[in-house]
């Protein structure tokens, strides 16, 4: 398509603005975080720190238990991304395969329960899990993260599965080979790398997930990272801005490693998702 | 395609086909279980839980057994002008993140679609939003904000309007400053929807309709718009539900503050049901919510439908 050049001027600049838009305050906050706390002080921060220092991040190890609260967060979005793939999974392909009423119901219910308030959700599990004595532990988080992750789990996973050819796995039926050998020979490597993108997909949303474990967890010892941030911000909103900000970074990396590598495939299986259902 | 497929079928091979169609028969159920006994444990039932929660007086740690009391928590509720007010600044919240939101990630959308330079850092730039973590937002706008330290009232000093305000502090600024983070936070989302929706624009119509000499408004009234009018109508309808129920941002923000300026309804009922302890009062409040969004969202759905269908 032709496009004349001031239009394309035009399109540039409003690129650079996006850009812009986009990219400051992240590197306004790492800016921050390796600026002397003198620099903080003063009343003409500059963007590129005067003398970058790593004392920020000394001091954010020091204020709060980061490496401990990142191995609890660690550990939940972990398990959580495993138990959610592992559970979605045979599921996804029954409501791909199949349009049953089930699957239907499934389905609907993906949608209808992202209109419900997580209050509503959250006060019935906090009174569960107190019952069954999970509450302000590990486990019990990962309990509700595992059914928070669910609807977008079968949801992509779904897309990955219609993606397969049903074609494939009758081909492989006519040569005589039986429903779990058809599973595991043609489905499940065709699948694998959708069900890579979803479990690490699960475990960014789960890295990132701050109500949840606001509500749930109370002992400062199994605090999620998110839930530890909000430490470095007093009582009067009054924060310690070099080591929040060094803390912060830190806690972003995990997400942004993760969401560089399956960006494409997330993506591509959200639509996939989304097209045919 | 379907006809083909449904003539062919019973034609050609009918003992395998039939067979695999009968073996599949037994699957579903089992197959289903694993994921369908957590939903209905922990998410169909505690909804409905919650549900019912809203019409008892259940309170945090109480030793009497909670009482059903009726609608007496919407007869509250009613007369409660402190939720009303984080009612409205919700609802002014959610529409002024959306529709912002749906404007920018489109126009950004369009531009990704083009073959232009730095496209790939864009794109790359575009994804950075989604990925970081809520609370780790909201911390690096207060950042952004502050009023000394903060790179807005630097930018401001430098250009010499000002720079002295305290933005997430001020009665005027703080709910406008907030909103500003919301759109910037959820258009990766809206953004990568409408790339994807563009993409699967015939290139062809919009070349023919170039051809044409349809000028670019038109192509994109004509061609463009129907093409992504499904994705758009289903990301903004998400985008109203997710925003009108958002907590973490605002809650590391401001809290709510100041004087409640920017307490959305989520805040609200954060804080009735877990520094208060008053579980069914909460409840009431979100059945509330459910309520109102389901509203909004039946408005907006027929509307654009129609509106639609006119066009």
């Amino acid at each position: 398509m032709r496009t004349g050049r001031g239009a394309r001027a035009g399109q540039y600049a409003a690129l650079l603005a996006y850009l812009v838009f986009l990219a400051f305050p992240f590197l306004w906050l790492v800016s921050t975080a390796f600026k002397s706390p003198r620099e903080l002080g003063s009343l003409h921060p500059a963007w590129i720190p005067d003398d970058p220092t790593l004392a920020n991040f000394r001091q954010a190890f020091d204020e709060q238990p980061l490496l401990h609260a990142a191995l609890n967060s660690l550990l939940a979005a972990l398990s959580a991304a495993l138990i959610a793939v592992v559970v979605a999974t045979p599921t996804a392909y029954v409501m791909a395969r199949r349009r049953s009423a089930l699957a239907r119901a499934a389905t609907g219910w993906v949608v209808v329960s992202q209109a419900f308030p997580f209050v509503l959700l959250i006060i019935p599990l906090f009174l569960v899990l107190k019952n069954l004595r999970l509450i302000d532990s590990v486990p019990g988080l990962v309990m509700v993260y595992v059914v928070w992750a669910l609807p977008f789990a079968l949801w992509m996973l779904t897309g990955y599965v219609r993606a397969v050819p049903a074609e494939l796995e009758e081909a492989a039926a006519v040569d005589g080979a039986g429903r779990l050998r058809t599973l595991v020979s043609v489905t499940a490597p065709l699948l694998a790398p959708g069900i890579v993108a979803t479990a690490l997909f699960a475990f960014v949303t789960a890295w990132n997930e701050f109500f949840f474990a606001l509500v749930l967890l109370k002992t400062p010892e199994k605090q999620t990272l998110p839930v530890v941030l909000t430490h470095f911000i007093g009582a009067e909103g009054v924060a310690d801005l070099g080591p929040l900000a060094a803390a912060a970074f830190l806690a972003t990396l995990p997400s942004l490693v993760v969401f560089a590598i399956i960006q494409r495939r997330i993506t591509g299986g959200m639509l996939a998702g989304a097209v045919k259902s | 395609m379907t006809s083909v497929t449904e003539v062919r079928r019973p034609a050609g091979r009918p003992g395998p086909g039939r067979g695999t169609r009968r073996a599949v028969d037994h699957g579903p159920w089992f197959l289903v279980l694993p994921a369908l006994i957590p939903i209905l444990v922990l998410s169909v039932g505690p909804l409905l839980h919650g549900v019912l929660l809203a019409f008892t007086d259940a309170q945090s740690g109480r030793t009497e057994p909670t009482r059903w009391i009726g609608t007496l928590n919407f007869r509250d509720l009613l007369h409660d002008t402190l939720f009303w007010e984080s009612f409205r600044i919700g609802l002014v919240w959610a529409v002024g993140v959306t529709v912002p939101q749906f404007l920018l990630a489109l126009g950004l959308a369009l531009l990704l679609d083009q073959d232009l330079r730095l496209r790939w850092l864009a794109r790359a730039l575009a994804i950075v939003p989604w990925a970081m973590p809520e609370v780790v937002v909201g911390i690096m706008w207060r950042l952004v904000y502050n009023p000394d330290a903060g790179v807005l009232n630097e930018t401001l000093r430098d250009l010499g309007l000002g720079g002295d305000r305290d933005w997430l502090s001020g009665l005027a600024t703080a709910l406008p400053a907030v909103i500003v983070v919301g759109v910037w936070a959820g258009m990766p989302q809206t953004t990568v929807a409408l790339l994807a929706g563009l993409q699967n624009t015939p290139r062809e119509l919009h070349e023919a309709a170039a051809v044409d000499g349809a000028g670019a408004w038109r192509r994109f009234r004509t061609v463009t718009w129907p093409a992504i009018r499904p994705v758009a109508l289903a990301i903004t309808a998400l985008n109203l539900i997710w925003n009108f129920n958002s907590f973490a941002l605002v809650y590391v923000l401001t809290s709510g503050g100041p004087g409640g300026r920017t307490r959305l309804p989520m805040l609200f009922a954060y804080e009735e049901a877990f520094r208060y302890g008053q579980f069914g009062y909460a409840a009431a409040m979100g059945c509330v919510m459910v309520a109102a969004i389901s509203v909004l969202l039946a408005v907006f759905l027929v509307g654009r439908l129609k509106g639609g269908d006119r066009a």
